[in-house]
């Protein structure tokens, strides 16, 4: 039987990524000398997730990662080996390793395989570590199965992937081994390796371990039940029982169909695989008539159906090791059901292409003009002539601006998932660059649009890079300042009128005025003494500058502050820098909250009407003809409170056929852009409201000067100003004018 | 003459099987484009004047929600009359999954052709440049001038696409 799993693919691909960001959270919180057991269960149930979803989408790679991974986690959890530094280091590596796998079946470079072979070997060594040291853990773990040393028959298989010898060492740890026949490969049929061992581990435990260091199909281990074991005499089991869970679990990965009904009456038990999902059928009622045997084991999963620990005697679900086959043809027919019940298990949340959602904004985008255009034409009518039909507009404008809302939120996520990165980010950087830091973050729950929640992690990371880098100081330069050991770095976010605020704060050195300044005559920068510290903390922001002493492989290279500032400023937003020499930098993003409504401001020159986002304007004024001067060769100025502003046309820069207007007759509007401030000279303002942002590019090309295209509430189209390249050209004009002149 | 044999070819490709053309009008001459380009045809509403772009972009409509520059090839190609009234065409085509208006002289009808009915275009002298000629398709004593609309739209001269898209059609 095909079955085309690929249209599942989207789906384990965005829940391996969630239940990766997971385990990376919990791996970073978990106090590693007393974790607790509800984080450890969560852990591997994270890994063990992704090892099913892996192995049934054929990611034969991630599934045999986090399988190792998965055993050591399994041996923390049932407190066989103590947590560690180590083992919460490797586990962080290897989520990192599972993303870049995911990542490469998404179309992304291959991983480097050698990388992956070295972590799965540590992962084994730091598995097998624990057995030694510990006592055997079936005490612990297992209290039943430990009542008498079990007999296990293994048989394995030639060709065998390691030295025999160094097998049967590693199984003479566990027990008393007997070595009943070697293997020979040349002969035909091929004759196994046959060994008995006596130990006290439970058959479980030597599955596992052979299943480290052989594939699923090579070897066999079967109990030898003891007669005298008291849960025998209720089942009348054959003596030999073989445990096959390790080649079961391989292939089915709980997705199965549940055991036919005949089975489940006759042995009065199902020994549930220890890892199984959640998706079997529940229990069957029979065990409660006390016949059944089962034991619940303290660290199940809760969810779903207890653990028998009668491991060797319950009857098990006999799939043995030689018929993998059959089960993976029920497992292959239940997948469909897999994704729904997973999901289900989670949040109360659907996934919904974004690619929808932009339509069904777009849409009622559209209810909206509409609906203002409805609204335009009811102010003409008589309204004791048509109450009823205005009371309905009224209505419908109430309606619609609700749904709107509702829209939006969609799109609306909390700031938390870009968060969330940091608190790797910061433990691996610290610990880099030998620094303490103790990061805080504050209002993780404030929303933005889910637009900005990928565009941001870049920036975001590398100015908490550069804070942890520049910023923040060395435990003994901190001491010498008579500061805390530990340096603070606080993520801060929150709603501040129309737009969010997000602010990296470190309590590090602070920026240097005096070193900035030298670094930009070095680049040739234009500045002078005299300018305010807003200019100076602004000029970090130009390309190639770094006034890190040396370059590190963490920062200082000078490529970054600059991407970060078109970055955010490509997003609509801006970013300031307030700092004091050792009180620390604070670093401030402010964003819109969202893409595609824009709060605008809308304009007229000559007969057109033009929109100028909101977040730009500083104020507006209408000049005294006083206050607007001439400067030979850069145009006019207006001044205002003492500042000198440059005049820009509006009307000028799109050539638009008008009389040229006189600035003291027209209205100024300052805007800033990226710390420069100009004077836009238009003739009317029409008023401030929300604008649908649409975009040019969809069916022409970008223009200089716009940035999108909106509708007005008649059904017009209106341009929206792109004030950053307008302020931009007009400083280029100005410096080209200069150049000339001092040419001349 | 290369060029007019390629064309020729090109077309028997889609031999046989008859298909429809919308004819429009641009000064005295006829021209036809394939009808599955053309999303409508409505009349010439106030545009939205777009800065910096060339004089036969006329400006961007909003066509229920999108936002649609409207080209006059009439002032593109410098024929006809270029006047606005209520009778001013426009046609708005739907190529390279882009939404594009055309203003033109006048729509005459839509005609079906075979294959066999549309020859070769000789070198001559119609407004069009013979790159996006695709051949000459005869109706009784009419003479249709074929045109590859999506050719022409994505072409540089028409400045209608950023480079980068274009370059990619």
């Amino acid at each position: 039987m095909t079955f085309d799993m690929s249209q599942f693919h989207q789906v384990f691909f965005d829940e391996t990524a969630e239940h990766l960001v997971n385990m990376e959270s919990l791996l970073l919180a978990i106090n590693v000398q007393q974790p607790e057991s509800e984080d450890l269960n969560a852990i591997f149930r994270a890994a063990h997730s992704i090892k099913g979803g892996a192995a049934t989408f054929g990611f034969s790679d991630l599934a045999e990662l986090t399988h190792v991974l998965e055993n050591l986690l399994d041996k923390v959890r049932k407190n066989e080996l103590p947590l560690s530094r180590d083992i919460v280091d490797a586990s962080l590596l290897s989520g990192d390793l599972l993303k870049e796998m995911l990542a490469f079946h998404r179309g992304d470079v291959p991983v480097d395989e050698a990388r992956i072979a070295v972590l799965k070997q540590k992962l084994e060594q730091l598995s097998i570590a624990g057995h030694a040291v510990l006592p055997p853990p079936v005490a612990v773990a297992q209290p039943v199965a430990a009542a008498a040393p079990a007999r296990l028959h293994i048989e394995i298989y030639p060709p065998i992937a390691m030295h025999v010898e160094e097998l049967w060492q590693r199984l003479a740890a566990l027990g008393s081994l007997q070595i009943m026949q070697a293997p020979d490969e040349q002969a035909d049929p091929v004759i196994p390796a046959l060994a008995l061992l006596s130990t006290e581990s439970p058959c479980d435990d030597v599955v596992e371990m052979l299943a480290f260091l052989l594939p699923p199909e090579a070897f066999k281990v079967v109990e030898d039940v003891t007669i005298e074991d008291d849960g025998v005499g209720f089942f009348s089991l054959p003596p030999i029982a073989p445990c096959g869970d390790i080649a079961f679990e391989e292939e089915g990965f709980g997705l199965f169909a549940p055991l036919p009904a005949s089975q489940v009456a006759s042995s009065g038990d199902i020994a549930f695989e220890e890892d199984g999902f959640g998706l079997f059928a529940p229990l069957p009622a029979a065990p409660a008539d006390g016949k059944g045997d089962i034991a619940f084991e303290e660290d199940g999963f809760g969810l779903f159906t207890p653990l028998p620990t009668v491991v060797a005697t319950a009857a098990r679900i006999t799939a043995s090791v030689g018929a993998p086959a059959a089960a993976k043809e029920p497992a292959r027919s239940e997948v469909r059901s897999a994704p729904a019940v997973v999901a289900g298990a989670g949040e109360n949340s659907i996934r919904v292409s974004t690619d929808k959602v932009d339509l069904l904004l777009n849409l009622v985008g559209e209810l909206v003009i509409t609906q203002s255009m409805l609204m335009q034409y009811g102010s003409g009518l008589d309204s004791v002539e048509h109450e009823n039909l205005l009371n309905s507009i009224s209505l419908l404008q109430r309606n619609s601006r609700e749904l709107q809302e509702a829209v939006m939120s969609i799109r609306m996520m909390p700031i938390a998932f870009v968060f969330n990165r940091f608190p790797r980010v910061v433990r691996d950087l610290a610990g880099k660059l030998d620094k303490q830091v103790e990061l805080k973050m504050v209002g993780e729950n404030t929303e933005l649009d889910k637009g900005f929640i990928e565009k941001l992690s870049d920036p975001l990371t590398h100015l908490v890079r550069n804070s942890l880098d520049h910023g923040i100081e060395s435990p003994e330069q901190r001491r010498a300042k008579g500061k805390k050991e530990t340096g603070l770095l606080t993520l801060r976010a929150f709603h501040e009128g129309g737009s969010i605020v997000i602010e990296v704060t470190d309590d590090g050195a602070g920026l240097r005025r005096d070193k900035i300044l030298s670094k930009a005559r070095e680049s040739a920068l234009p500045v002078s003494d005299t300018m305010s510290d807003t200019e100076v903390w602004a000029l970090i922001f130009e390309p190639g500058f770094s006034t890190a002493a040396e370059v590190t492989d963490v920062s200082g290279r000078g490529v970054g502050m600059d991407v970060v500032r078109k970055n955010i400023v490509a997003m609509g937003g801006r970013i300031d820098i307030s700092s004091m020499v050792d009180i620390g930098t604070t670093m401030t993003i402010r964003l819109p909250l969202t893409l595609a409504i824009m709060d605008g401001m809308s304009i007229k020159i000559a007969d057109e009407t033009y929109v100028l986002p909101l977040n730009y304007i500083l104020e507006s004024l209408q000049p005294k003809p006083s206050e607007v001067k001439t400067i030979a060769g850069r145009g006019q100025v207006v001044s205002v409170r003492g500042e000198y502003l440059p005049i820009v046309s509006v009307a000028e820069y799109f050539s638009i056929d008008a009389p040229a207007s006189q600035p003291d007759k027209s209205i100024l509007i300052i805007v800033e852009s990226s710390g420069q401030k100009v004077a836009l000279m238009v003739d009317e303002l029409l008023g401030q409201q929300q604008f649908v942002v649409k975009n040019l590019e969809a069916n022409y090309r970008k223009v200089e000067g716009l940035s999108g295209a909106t509708i007005m509430g008649d059904g017009r189209v209106a341009l929206i100003l792109d004030v950053a390249a307008i302020v931009r050209v007009n400083l280029q004009k100005a410096h080209g004018e200069i150049l000339t002149a001092q040419l001349h | 003459m290369g060029v007019a044999t390629m064309d020729a070819n090109n077309s028997s490709d889609t031999d046989k099987a008859r298909r429809e053309y919308l004819v429009f009008a641009l000064g005295k001459e006829e021209y036809g484009i394939d009808i599955l380009k053309v999303q409508e045809i409505r009349g010439y509403d106030a545009v939205t004047r777009l800065a910096k772009s060339p004089s036969f972009i006329k400006g961007v409509i909003n066509l229920r929600g999108h936002i649609v520059p409207i080209v006059d090839m009439r002032i593109k190609f410098d024929v006809g009359n270029v006047i606005y009234n209520d009778f001013t065409v426009v046609i708005i085509l739907n190529v390279l999954n882009r939404t594009v208006g055309m203003v033109v002289d006048g729509v005459s009808d839509v005609i079906e052709l075979s294959g066999d009915d549309i020859r070769p275009a000789p070198e001559f002298g119609a407004v069009m440049n013979t790159n996006y000629i695709q051949g000459l398709g005869v109706v009784g004593e009419r003479m249709i001038i074929m045109v590859d609309i999506e050719k022409l739209m994505s072409s540089d001269e028409m400045a209608l696409m950023d480079a980068a898209v274009a370059a990619n059609v």
